[in-house]
């Protein structure tokens, strides 16, 4: 399966390709099933080959695949090796995890698009970039280098771009579109800073030489502190850290199968992944940990509290993840990483599951997204409330479910790092359940508040839309028990366990020397650790989220259901925060006061300047240049053309003579082959 | 046994007239008709040295003369009409097209 | 005493091929030269030659000419001379005869009797003609095969109504 790994991103290159070149020529369900089939049979490759990993012994699970040479080596000369890159793809245990998330997840939202598309222009098309995402996103996981990453960390930047962007002919589609592509740039900048300055401190991009050479104590501190600040700088662009969030939330003009795929359960993960991918890096530069930790903190508390006031049900979604996605970056930033990889696997399942559910809401309204115009629709539409309970009880974090084994995990080890952090994480934890309540309430309980003409003609969701939501809706509920603390419940697997290697720096460590035998005894040793830390203060904050949460889901649930009326007054009695809120802090009114005008007005100075200064130099170049032309003509006229003139004529005059010769006619020319042949003859003749 | 040197004059008469054809007639058929007397009169010649020297070589390089012929003449006469038929006329003299 | 009679004919009607003002009567003559010679060939002891020389000249050649003088009925309007420059052609052609009669007096080729044997006149020799053409001269065949499948493209192309 080592030697195979290239053909999980490949497969969905190949239905890229056909669907892309000849899908507007093929009916829609030839379309879907190449589409479906190519991501259903990358997952079960994926399965595949992560069970062929699990076989091996822990911390020796590694596979790598070297498929071609993209860029050979070069020599740069007195012994400095040059840039080198391969085609690398690795599986580890943490790409384990990722492909099964990209793929399984990805292949449910496939088969739902296939419902909610249907009747959408340019269904091929949409396909073809569904497709094309899949491969980046797997390129960017399985990539073995810095290099191969970066190539699915841009393929999937332009798919974000293209597929928000897929009603092209609607201005705020393509606004929002460009916002994201031009706001993940800055992200990329200092992406490729840091990427670049590890190439000049370790000569390669390969990330396990790299984490071997962290891990053995190569580079100076400060350096790894700045790289590791600027890739997560690159970080927060992809994922909607403070302060380039704000593509996030505007990203959702896309359809919403593409909000459920790209930008709450795959793509905006992919800075996680790479934060996490290197761990070792980041244990090496705690300057950089402890920022990580704050950036991520500030973000999950700022979009929750903007994410109370919203009333577009996909705004709402968009600050949700926004909030969760700090609350990885926090548990990263603490140190937790496979908290944040636990709580990424149950976010792509929760959130997949209420963007799908949103746009089974929003398919049934008929692209009514206001939840103002919503209301009472748990009759209605059965099924779709059924999974969105599941989706809300999950988020919230009721206990046992995904989103309480996780939050708890993150929350857990915030508090052992530092108490501040902690009651930032649980006030968000509060608040979202609180806003999420207020999503139910809105859309499903209480009056209708919908249009008549809109409330006849509502409709539950067909089967291609309705089975990838129960399903998803299984995995909220249940996917915690993927890593149930040791504390609680002692499980022979946990994502923790599984995870550790490739988190734990003497892996990369031991890299250069004999073998990797050593790090199954650490990886033990520190699962030991862990379930030594259970203690009372764990259960007791244990407790205590879940009563929080549970408390604030019932003072929700009366609020909205039983006394809407006392909601609206709330409203009204906090006109000036919610106001705040509901403008979102007036984040990209001051964006675009603060940068985008400032960049108009320096396009316009620098267009001054170009006018005025570089202009007026190049005028006077240019009328030294015609003085100086005026003696150059005259010399040319007299002295160069003359002796010209008279070569040209001096040939003129000779040919004319020649050129009598020419005379086109057949038999001039027949006898002066006449007269050659008896030329030679006489020739020969005096020769011999 | 006939003497190849009268075999030889001949074939330099019959060469001689088609060369003075070619060189003098205005009529482009019949300039063409000049060089089948001179492709004749090689072949006489082939044909000749064949039979002095016992060699029937020859004879097979005056099949390919004739299959050159043969060609060159089913080409110059397509030539011949096309060329009527744009410029209206066959006479040698008034294609003049690449005077210099 | 043959071969001078056709010999002499064939002059005199090749004289008259290149002299007639009527392209239809040349035409007729040429015929006539390319009997003559092809009896020489039979004379000459290649038979098969003289076969392919009626068969080819005075049967395919010919009709070409015929139809084509019949295609374009310039006769009538002939208005110029139909020859020019006649005494200077007639000085080239002289002059480069002379030089070729001397060059050929002045050769010197192999003689008969020392181990060169002249063909048997009488016929009989077809035979080894065919094997010598599809044997060792098999490819230059097939090269002038397709030589005439060519011209005959390039006839039918340069020959029709458009250019």
């Amino acid at each position: 399966m080592s030697g195979s790994l290239w053909l999980i991103p490949i497969l969905p290159v190949i239905g890229f390709l056909i669907n892309g070149l000849l899908g507007s020529r093929m009916p829609k369900k030839a379309v879907s099933f190449i589409a479906c089939g190519v991501v259903a049979v990358a997952f079960v490759l994926s399965g595949l080959a992560v069970i062929e990993l699990a076989g091996m012994p822990a911390g020796q699970r590694y596979m790598e695949n070297r498929l071609a040479t993209w860029v050979p080596p070069v020599d740069a000369g007195g012994g400095a090796k040059g840039l080198a890159v391969d085609w690398l793809f690795t599986l580890d245990p943490l790409s384990a995890v990722m492909i099964l998330i990209v793929t399984g997840v990805g292949l449910l939202i496939h088969i739902y698009s296939v419902g909610y598309m249907w009747e959408e222009p340019g269904y091929w098309r949409y396909f073809t970039y569904l497709n094309l995402f899949m491969a980046m996103m797997l390129t960017l996981v399985l990539g073995g280098s810095f290099a191969v990453m970066f190539v699915g960390w841009e393929g999937v930047g332009l798919c974000s771009y293209l597929l928000i962007g897929y009603f092209y002919w609607k201005p705020d589609c393509a606004d929002a579109g460009r916002k994201a592509f031009i706001t993940n740039r800055i992200g990329d900048l200092a992406f490729v800073i840091g990427t670049l300055t590890l190439f000049s401190y370790f000569g390669t991009l390969e990330f396990r030489p790299i984490l071997h050479a962290v891990t053995t104590g190569q580079g100076p501190q400060w350096v790894l502190t700045v790289v590791a600040l600027c890739l997560f700088g690159g970080a927060c662009g992809k994922s909607a850290q403070i302060p380039l969030y704000v593509w996030l939330p505007d990203a959702m003009a896309g359809p919403t199968p593409v909000s459920a795929l790209i930008h709450a359960a795959t793509m905006v993960t992919a800075g996680v992944y790479m934060v996490c991918r290197l761990a070792p890096l980041y244990l090496a530069a705690p300057a950089a940990l402890t920022v990580m930790a704050c950036v991520g903190a500030a973000t999950a508390l700022f979009a929750a509290t903007i994410g109370l006031a919203q009333d577009d049900i996909k705004k709402v979604l968009a600050y949700s993840t926004v909030s969760q996605l700090g609350y990885m970056f926090l548990a990263a930033g603490v140190g937790a990483f496979s908290g944040a990889i636990f709580h990424l696997t149950t976010h792509a399942f929760f959130k997949a599951l209420l963007f799908l559910g949103s746009g089974a809401v929003i398919h049934a309204l008929h692209h009514e997204q206001d939840m103002m115009k919503m209301g009472g629709l748990r009759k209605q539409l059965p099924t779709t409330y059924k999974v969105f309970l599941c989706g809300w009880v999950a988020i919230a974090g009721v206990p046992l479910t995904s989103g309480f084994f996780s939050k708890d995990e993150i929350l857990w080890k915030a508090f052992q790092w530092s108490p501040v952090i902690w009651a930032v994480g649980a006030i968000t934890a509060v608040l979202t359940a609180f806003y999420m309540t207020r999503l139910m309430g809105l859309t499903f309980w209480g009056k209708s508040r919908m249009d008549h003409h809109t409330e006849q003609h509502v409709h539950e969701v067909g089967p291609a839309m309705k089975w990838p939501l129960v399903i998803l809706a299984g995995l909220a509920l249940v996917g915690g028990f993927l890593s149930v603390p040791a504390s609680l419940w002692h499980m022979p697997f946990t994502l923790e366990a599984w995870l550790e290697p490739v988190f734990n720096p003497a892996t990369y460590a031991a890299l250069g020397g004999t073998t990797g035998g050593a790090m199954g005894g650490d990886a033990a040793e520190l699962a030991g650790h862990a379930e030594e830390a259970g203690s009372a203060a764990e259960y007791g904050l244990m407790l205590l989220m879940s009563l929080l949460a549970v408390l604030t889901m019932w003072f929700g649930f009366n609020l909205y259901d039983k006394t809407p009326e006392k909601a609206a007054a709330f409203k009204k009695r906090f006109a000036g925060v919610y106001n705040v809120l509901k403008n979102k802090y007036w984040v990209d009114e001051i964006y675009d006061a603060l940068v985008i005008q400032n960049f108009y007005r320096l396009s316009r100075a620098a267009h001054w300047f170009d006018v005025s200064v570089v202009d007026g130099a190049v005028h006077l170049v240019r009328n030294l240049t015609v003085g100086f032309s005026y003696l150059s003509v005259f010399w040319d006229t007299w002295v160069v053309d003359g002796l010209v003139n008279l070569a040209g004529r001096t040939v003129r005059a000779g040919s004319g003579g020649l050129r009598k010769l020419q005379t086109g006619l057949l038999q001039s020319y027949a006898s002066a082959m006449v007269f050659g042949l008896f030329v030679l003859i006489c020739f020969y003749m005096y020769v011999s | 046994m006939i003497p190849t040197s009268h075999i030889l004059v001949f074939s330099l008469a019959l060469f001689t007239i088609g060369l003075i054809g070619v060189l003098t007639r205005r009529n482009a058929i019949i300039v063409m008709m000049g060089i089948e007397l001179m492709l004749n009169s090689a072949n006489i010649n082939f044909i000749a040295f064949s039979q002095k020297l016992g060699d029937l070589a020859g004879q097979v390089f005056s099949i390919f003369t004739i299959v050159v012929a043969a060609g060159e003449v089913a080409v110059g006469l397509a030539i011949i009409i096309s060329l009527y038929r744009n410029k209206d006329s066959i006479n040698v003299d008034d294609m003049n097209i690449m005077k210099g | 005493m043959v071969f001078y009679v056709l010999a002499s004919l064939a002059v005199v009607s090749a004289v008259m091929v290149i002299t007639r003002r009527s392209a239809v009567h040349a035409a007729l003559f040429l015929v006539l030269t390319f009997f003559c010679v092809a009896g020489i060939y039979v004379i000459l002891s290649a038979e098969f030659l003289a076969a392919v020389q009626v068969l080819v000249y005075a049967g395919g050649i010919m009709v070409l000419f015929l139809f084509v003088i019949m295609l374009v009925p310039l006769e009538a309007r002939q208005l110029r001379p139909p020859v020019r420059h006649v005494a200077g052609s007639l000085l080239l052609a002289g002059l480069l005869a002379a030089s070729l009669i001397s060059f050929f007096a002045a050769a010197k080729g192999p003689e008969t009797g020392d181990g060169i044997q002249p063909l048997a006149s009488g016929g009989g020799n077809i035979e080894t003609v065919g094997l010598l053409l599809y044997q060792r001269y098999m490819l230059p065949f097939e090269i002038a095969s397709v030589l005439l499948l060519v011209a005959m493209i390039g006839a039918v192309v340069l020959a029709r109504k458009k250019v």
